[in-house]
């Protein structure tokens, strides 16, 4: 019975590497951009949220065909790379993570958003006349109020990254075991009319999205019985 | 007709009868083209429809995904294939009429780069080792790309090259890289480089046809389009002068 071959594992291992590093460092970055979005009364608060919020809208090849041209050698980012003696990012790991930061942005944003929105102003005030400072007030009270928005931004970062497939497409070059993921990997079975393998990848994707969403709800706190 | 005496009355049914044969000669048929003969096919469409009135409605895309379209019924009436192993594997499983798969252009292959001068006459830059990608359609999905490897192991380079390979999932894509820059040059068809029988810029080599197999493109009937006459005539008009001065203008040969 024919199952998963080498490269689909090999496909199968970079994607979770490249979900991972994408969901860490998203949770990272996006915490304090999700905290000023939460509570800022800039003019600038709806731009930003406006672009956050892009790559929801954007079909995923216009995010890829910009990157691969910015990321390029007559790009100013890949001006930037270059002169820092990082070389350039398409065809590599590295600029996958890139793409896929702004990819799933969104994803891990607009949940920490949310969550520090609902958290309002008391716990925070009380913990201020407690005498907590702003990084203390941040860490030990709003940090693990916000933790059910953290979770799923999370997940969905996670489940987004292992989806994507346009961005990675368009940047990816397709090299076995540096950039070719599994979505793309089920594409090329396809193409090349290897439906029994596609099909198992395929059926893997759907089991693991459906998992990934069931996960979602069982972590999600269930709101108290009346 | 004999029993319609009255002149208005004959008259008005000729004018129908007239109507109902110009819908019959005047169809219409889709046509699915492999991606590298776009720009050839629409410029042939657009004739076709002026000399024949009838319309060919173009998708354009990888003949691959084209093949699991039609076998699971997409209703296109004409694959133009980008090789032939797919028409013939469409006849065998009785999706299109085999007896009209004809070979409508043979492919050449291009070593291009966008830098003028990068690549030389004969190809010798394959052999430096001071670039660092060369993209080169997935040899599993895209005759073009086959025909670059095969041209790489003719030349003895492909363990020297095999680390350098960016691979586009067709040729469209992987034109786009050298094209960005971001692959100094890329192995693509000639169709996509090449205006009015010259370069549109930057250098390239043409490959010499006997370092790879001949790049056959096909085409085939589809069932859907059987006993159609727009898909008959097109078919018929793909071999005409006017189309192939089209097709040869574009890099191609037959």
């Amino acid at each position: 019975m024919p199952s998963f071959s080498p490269e689909d594992w090999a496909a199968i291992r970079l994607t979770l590497e490249l979900a991972a590093t994408t969901t860490a460092l998203l949770l990272v970055l996006c915490t304090p951009l999700a905290w000023w979005l939460a509570r800022t009364r800039s003019r600038w608060r709806g731009p930003v949220g406006a672009v956050v919020a892009l790559p929801l809208v954007l079909p995923p090849t216009v995010i890829g065909f910009y990157l691969l041209v910015t990321m390029g050698p007559n790009g100013p980012i890949g001006h930037l790379t270059t002169a820092l003696g990082l070389g350039r990012l398409p065809f590599t790991f590295p600029g996958l993570v890139v793409g896929s930061l702004v990819y799933s942005l969104p994803f891990a944003v607009q949940p920490l958003q949310r969550a520090f929105e609902s958290l309002g102003p008391r716990a925070l005030e009380a913990a201020a006349t407690l005498g907590a400072g702003p990084l203390d007030r941040f860490f030990t009270v709003a940090l693990p109020l916000a933790r059910p928005g953290f979770v799923t931004a999370a997940v969905l970062s996670f489940a987004h990254t292992v989806g994507e497939f346009g961005v990675v497409l368009m940047l990816g070059g397709n090299i076995p075991g540096v950039t070719r993921v599994v979505s793309v990997q089920i594409y090329d079975h396809v193409e090349a009319m290897e439906y029994t393998q596609a099909h198992w990848l395929a059926g893997g994707m759907v089991v693991f999205s459906f998992l990934v969403l069931m996960a979602l709800h069982w972590l999600q706190p269930r709101e108290p019985r009346p | 007709m004999a029993h319609l005496k009255n002149p208005i009355l004959r008259s008005l049914a000729l004018a129908g009868l007239a109507l109902i044969g110009l819908q019959a000669q005047a169809g219409e048929v889709s046509v699915a083209v492999a991606a590298n003969f776009t720009a050839p096919m629409q410029k042939i469409a657009a004739d076709f429809e002026k000399d024949t009135g009838h319309k060919a409605v173009l998708s354009f895309g990888a003949t691959g995904k084209f093949y699991a379209q039609i076998a699971n019924g997409a209703p296109f009436g004409i694959l133009l294939a980008a090789d032939d192993a797919t028409p013939a594997k469409i006849a065998k499983e009785g999706l299109g009429d085999g007896a009209t798969r004809f070979t409508y252009a043979i492919g050449q292959l291009v070593l291009w780069s966008k830098q003028a001068g990068y690549v030389d006459a004969e190809g010798k830059v394959l052999h430096k080792t001071d670039w660092q990608h060369i993209a080169v359609a997935n040899p599993k999905l895209a005759p073009y790309g086959l025909a670059a490897m095969q041209t790489l192991d003719k030349l003895g380079l492909t363990a020297q090259v095999q680390p350098r390979i960016v691979q586009g999932e067709n040729i469209g894509q992987t034109y786009q890289f050298a094209a960005s820059g971001n692959a100094e040059m890329a192995f693509v068809a000639l169709s996509q480089v090449t205006e009015n029988g010259k370069l549109r810029e930057g250098s390239g080599w043409v490959v010499p046809a006997n370092l790879h197999e001949t790049i056959r493109q096909d085409a085939i009937v589809l069932k859907p389009a059987q006993g159609n006459e727009a898909a008959t005539a097109l078919m018929q008009y793909l071999r005409g002068d006017k189309a192939r001065a089209v097709i040869q203008s574009y890099g191609y040969s037959f």
